[in-house]
């Protein structure tokens, strides 16, 4: 089994489904896509399989190891998100061929050939941006992340763009975003390689030297980095590209895209540079991050519209995130940086059945304006009952991959004596419960809708999709064990959970 | 042994099914309890452990203290389902319903069973989560500004719990729930974090506990449908937070290291007076379901009055109320829905002469007011008494005079419904049912109340015998307090 090239294999199987895709007439794109969706996360999950039993990977393209050849490593971290971005794929692909089917009722035949075009462009840049991702994770070498990235993230733009109106602007915005975003990361990674001479990931830390150019690298990258992935104040990007996006696209992007920055952002911290230069840049991401929860969930609560109100609270919970910048190093072992990356996967669940449940209403209310939804709670009990799901997780309630995390964050907060973390987090929770509810009473309430036009017929699948993305949500909580079992492999972090922290 | 995760999750609309499975599940989990109670009693341990992150194990741990509240929840449960299927008859949403209904009474067997904070927080945050469509099930306004409210105070309660559990956690490392307490032994240096600590989660556990002044949600939620306000009150929320008083005083802290410290005292004190505070503001309500709200607050109040007493006979009164108020006060809002669901009663003006028209549910709520006043032989006097002597054999005579005024305060806004029922007219003539119903409201209203009146003169008149709550407890708390104490535990 280990002969396999199953990590190159989990770069290229979904490549190849794009392939199939593009060459295949426009009528067939959703089913080579679905079918593609289904090779691909077989084999990314067979790839985490084999880490989990026997340990982390290494493949070098083209048989050229490090420092020259492109050289990709499978740990426990990334095959952790390898696995996420699978499961949480792999959803959003069924979703998105009811989705865009949906529309397939339209009467003319120019509308219909539009929204043929449409999913079959959606197909081929998933695929691509599924590729992309799965690259990320498994790269070793710092200018291949660059390359990478920068797939991700002109796929992404371009999904954006897909809804066409008001997502233009929006999808130009996040064009500049991610293109200066990916400009900064680039410079940094100039710079160390002038320092240490070498791109490859576990070798730069050994050559690089504390000093001006070394912190000059870091804080290019991490503001690059940082603005892509939306921490406060740079997030102002976010919401509305996220929430003028297709529903399947806001669900990919909040769950998926935004964790491609923070993964290379973690890797930094912890292999890349040492801790004389990155520990004051991490207290300020600390201190960002708090302000982000804060402001994130505050203004998730005074949004009218529901996508828009989900991708705020995106923003909130990318502060949870960056807390582990200043949490990580301090904490005993790595359990600051298990909440963390713990966090990232349940957001990923939560989030991508959110943006799911919440594309399902608006296709059924027809708008997406929070006041008007009233009593239509009863006919939309399935999708309202995942975003319930997620939200239980956003609000760190057992049982969830949000609750397990937060109390991860807590623990390793209380233990660093980070007493503002602790409060921080408290806060965010109940914020969190705040706008979830908000949308939730809409399913409890029985109002009359005078005058409102009735509710448009939805395919069952769409509620499904999101429920699904919703139980693993919850199953996180409920199998917490796994995953970081999973995460100690390969020691991601040096020192283990199990060494650190429980006596 | 886990009864408590058997969630029944129904979501077909057919109403047979649902009422069989839901009347199965209810007796099946009671057959087990029985089976685990037996067990028990022969000083048997069941305990499950299953790992949920490394370091924190969800603990299922079933001992004396446990097992009582699980039979209470259990029993309650079964005549509330009962009683829940004829009151919503005809009412949509009623899958839903009891999809969390039945997730409410898992969370609440949940929260018996833990055994150690990191699971009881757990459940407690699930139980917040499973009542909360209960509460709004009506869906108007109200309801949901109630919900709303409900979850401010409960939420915030709970994120303050987890945070002080966490913290705890810090402090002394992971421990489970232990007999005679956990922390009693080893952490005499962590004196002043501890007392804070003790405080803190008091505090949280108070809110659902309704301690005054956190008590505000309580008489919101009375917007709930009748079955959820009785499970409410009797077993599930209130009860779980007093419940988890009386684990984090014998089971976290244990008693010694508590009267150590000092925090017994400050405790009965504020049970005191949430006692005082709510029976008086009981006495100026006019609905009827506000005033049984205001009389849950004082009431379980005395559970944590015995428990902050300290000393074997005032456990005995404190633990055994966890019981009896649970099965009187389940009468009074059985009783009250039916008023409502009947006759469309919901004041206490409108309730003169009603006895004629409804003889068994006035007498059953005689019965259940008469023991909330600790009228002897019935369930209630057996508590009182229990708290009075241990008040007065801990040596706080002040007690005394609480529990004799909050007697005559009870006495006081109960007496006049149960007047005004028998003795006087009726405004205007009773509605009769145009449908030929044999008894004055339906069967499966009707008969719920009965059971737990006889259940409330049961207790009181068998206090004595081997298999009332009242040997049980004692037996607990003979537990609790080794040695030459357990001597005056067995009256």
């Amino acid at each position: 089994m280990s002969s396999l090239p199953l990590i190159s294999a989990a770069i290229w199987v979904p490549l190849l489904g794009a392939l199939f895709v593009s060459l295949w007439p426009r009528r067939y794109a959703a089913l080579w896509g679905m079918g593609a969706a289904l090779v691909s996360a077989t084999s990314a999950l067979g790839l985490v399989v084999a880490v989990a039993v026997a340990g982390p990977r290494r493949e070098r393209l083209g048989g050229w190891g490090a420092p020259a050849g492109i050289e990709l490593w499978v740990d426990g971290l990334s095959a952790l998100m390898i696995a996420m971005t699978a499961v949480v794929g792999l959803v959003i692909s069924v979703y998105a061929v009811a989705y865009f089917r949906a529309a397939d009722g339209a009467a003319d035949s120019e509308r219909r050939e539009i929204d043929l075009r449409r999913e079959a462009y959606f197909w081929r840049i998933w695929l691509v941006v599924w590729a992309a991702i799965n690259a990320v994770f498994a790269s070793a070498d710092l200018f291949n992340l660059y390359v990478t990235l920068e797939v991700v993230g002109l796929g992404a733009v371009a999904l954006v763009a897909l809804a066409g109106g008001r997502a233009l602007p929006a999808a130009m915005r996040y064009l500049f975003v991610t293109l200066s975003g990916s400009l900064l990361y680039l410079l940094g990674v100039v710079l160390i390689y002038s320092e240490g001479g070498t791109l490859a990931l576990f070798q730069a830390g050994e050559m690089l030297v504390v000093g001006a150019l070394s912190q000059a690298a870091l804080v290019v990258m991490v503001v690059g980095l940082a603005l892509k992935t939306a921490l406060f104040p740079l997030h102002f990007w976010l919401p509305p590209a996220h929430a003028d996006a297709p529903a399947p696209v806001s669900a990919l992007l909040s769950a998926l895209v935004i964790k491609v920055t923070f993964y290379i952002l973690v890797r930094l911290w912890v292999v890349v540079f040492p801790p004389e230069v990155s520990q004051p840049v991490g207290e300020i991401l600390m201190i960002l991050g708090l302000v982000a929860v804060i402001w994130g969930s505050w203004r998730a609560l005074r949004q009218e519209r529901l996508k828009m109100l989900v991708a705020y609270s995106t923003v909130a919970q990318v502060g949870y995130l960056f807390l582990v910048f200043g949490l990580g190093p301090r904490a005993d072992g790595s359990a600051g940086w298990q909440a963390g990356a713990y966090f990232a996967i349940s957001h990923a669940c939560a989030k991508g059945a959110m943006f799911l449940a919440a594309g399902a209403i608006a296709r059924a209310v027809g708008h997406d304006q929070i006041e008007e939804m009233r009593g239509v709670g009863a006919q939309l009990a399935l999708p309202f009952f995942a975003f319930g799901l997620g939200g239980i997780s956003l609000m760190g309630l057992p049982p969830s991959g949000g609750y397990v995390s937060k109390w991860l964050f807590i623990t390793s907060a209380a233990a660093t004596g980070d007493v503002i973390v602790v409060v921080a987090v408290a806060l965010g929770g109940l914020l969190a419960a705040a706008y979830v509810f908000r949308v939730l009473a809409l399913a409890f309430e029985r109002a009359p809708r005078e005058g409102a036009p009735p509710l448009r017929p939805i395919p069952s699948t769409l509620g499904w999709a999101a429920l699904a993305l919703g139980a693993v949500a919850v199953a996180l909580g409920l199998a917490a064990g796994a995953p970081l079992a999973l995460l100690e492999v390969g020691l991601p972090f040096g020192q283990s959970l199990a060494e650190g922290v429980t006596p | 042994m886990i009864p408590g995760l058997a969630i029944f999750l129904l979501r077909e609309d057919q109403v047979i099914t649902r009422t069989t499975l839901n009347v199965l599940g209810a007796l099946t989990k009671l057959a087990l309890i029985a089976a685990m109670v037996l067990g028990v009693y022969r000083g048997q341990l069941y305990e499950t452990r299953f790992p949920l992150m490394p370091g924190f194990d969800l603990v299922l741990h079933a001992s004396a203290l446990p097992m009582l509240f699980v039979v209470l929840s259990a029993v309650l449960w079964l005549i509330t389902t009962i009683y829940a299927i004829g009151y919503l008859e005809r009412s949509p949403g009623r899958s839903r319903f009891f999809g969390f209904f039945s997730v409410c009474v898992s969370a609440t067997t949940g929260i018996a069973l833990s055994g150690n904070l990191f699971t009881f927080v757990l459940f407690y945050e699930l139980l917040t989560l499973a009542t909360y469509p209960l509460v709004v099930h009506r869906g108007t306004r109200e309801a949901l500004r109630a919900g709303k409210i409900y979850l401010a105070y409960t939420l915030t309660g709970g994120t303050v719990l987890m945070v002080a559990v966490v913290w705890m956690h810090a402090v002394v490392g992971p421990f489970d729930f232990m007999e005679g307490g956990a922390l009693a032994t080893h952490f005499e240096d962590h004196r002043q974090a501890l007392t804070i600590l003790f405080w803190v989660m008091v505090a949280s556990l108070g809110v659902k506990a309704a301690l005054v002044p956190l008590h505000g949600w309580l008489p919101v939620a009375m917007v709930a449908p009748a079955p959820v306000s009785a499970l409410l009150h009797a077993v599930a929320v209130v009860k779980a937070g007093a419940y988890g008083i009386v684990r984090l005083v014998y089971d976290v802290y244990g008693i010694t290291f508590v009267r150590d410290l000092g925090l017994g005292t400050g405790l009965a004190i504020w049970a005191s007076i949430t006692i005082i505070y709510a029976s008086l503001r009981a006495l100026s309500q006019d609905k009827l379901k506000r005033m049984l709200a205001y009389s849950t607050v004082s009431q379980v109040a005395y559970i944590i009055l015995g428990v902050g007493l300290g000393g074997p006979l005032a456990s005995v009164g404190g633990i055994v109320h966890l019981v009896h108020q649970g099965v009187m006060k389940i009468t009074l809002f059985f009783c009250a829905g039916n008023l409502a669901e009947t006759l469309g009663i919901h004041r206490i003006s409108q309730t003169r002469g009603v006895a004629r028209r409804m003889p068994w549910t006035m007498a059953a709520f005689t019965v259940g007011a008469l023991g909330m006043i600790g009228v002897p032989p019935l369930a209630g006097f057996i508590s009182k008494w229990s708290l009075g002597t241990g008040a007065a054999a801990s040596g706080s005579p002040w007690a005394l005079a609480v529990l004799a005024i909050s007697s005559a305060l009870n006495a006081a806004y109960f007496l006049p419904v149960v007047f005004r029922a028998y003795f006087q007219e009726p405004l205007r003539p009773w509605p009769r049912e145009s449908e030929a119903e044999r008894f004055e409201t339906h069967l499966s209203l009707l008969l719920p109340p009965v059971i737990t009146a006889l259940f409330v003169i049961a207790m009181g008149l068998a206090a004595s015998s081997t298999w009332s709550p009242l040997s049980w407890v004692e037996l607990l708390v003979a537990r609790i307090y080794p040695g030459p104490a357990s001597g005056a535990g067995g009256m």
